[in-house]
């Protein structure tokens, strides 16, 4: 890269996120995702009603480009709160899992949700014991 | 023509990734499966030991680097923190 001085897709990025508290990038839009991985992603988002902004990478290569440069991050979607990033559709998933991910988004406790989380039909079944 | 040339052209394969993912990451035991696009792995390792996940994603990304969405279409990775050196197997 000769000129590092000026990069308006880079510098425009670094400003998405640091001005949307909860950011995703990801392929296609939260209402048509175009990536398993990425429609899994939304869904966690969605089914706890957390409020983010979403940037589809798919129109302009040099998004995913920069992005990754100021992450490094190689993969796609990639969330981030409060400026920093959290992970991509795994560590979203794991941290879902273990409630960590309520707690990262700062919304204490489960949420009424109006309808079941939308998520993926592979994803591992609950196991829920009743032991009363 | 260099290794990575000869790589490109070859579908990656599950047994690779593990060999070249307990090779890189120091006490690190690996299970992956894969259809040659689409991997996950299960990696745990002392290296992972005090890191948060992030960082412990990161060090399983930086064994392939590039070749990630591109040869390497999908990655999934559940990494944990071995506490201890773990025997073979």
């Amino acid at each position: 890269m000769s000129d590092t001085t000026t990069n308006p897709m880079r510098d425009a990025i670094q400003e998405a996120i640091s001005e949307n508290p909860v950011i995703l990038f990801m392929k296609g839009s939260p209402e048509a995702p175009a990536c398993g991985f990425s429609a899994r992603t939304v869904a966690i988002l969605e089914s706890l009603g957390a409020r983010f902004a979403a940037v589809d990478i798919l129109p302009d290569p040099r998004i995913r480009q920069e992005l990754s440069t100021i992450s490094n991050w190689p993969t796609i979607p990639q969330l981030f709160v409060g400026g920093e990033l959290v992970g991509g559709c795994d560590i979203v998933n794991e941290m879902y899992q273990s409630g960590e991910l309520q707690e990262t988004l700062g919304l204490e406790g489960p949420v009424e949700a109006d309808q079941p989380p939308a998520v993926s039909a592979d994803s591992a079944p609950l196991t829920i014991e009743n032991r009363l | 023509m260099t290794r990575l040339d000869t790589l490109g052209k070859m579908s990656a394969t599950p047994e690779e990734l593990k060999e070249r993912i307990e090779a890189g990451i120091p006490g690190a035991v690996a299970s992956v499966t894969g259809d040659g696009h689409h991997f996950n792995a299960v990696v745990s390792a002392r290296a992972f030991q005090g890191l948060p996940r992030i960082a412990q994603h990161r060090l399983v990304y930086d064994v392939f680097g590039a070749e990630l969405g591109d040869r390497i279409h999908a990655l999934s990775i559940q990494t944990k923190a071995s506490a201890t050196e773990t025997e073979a197997q």
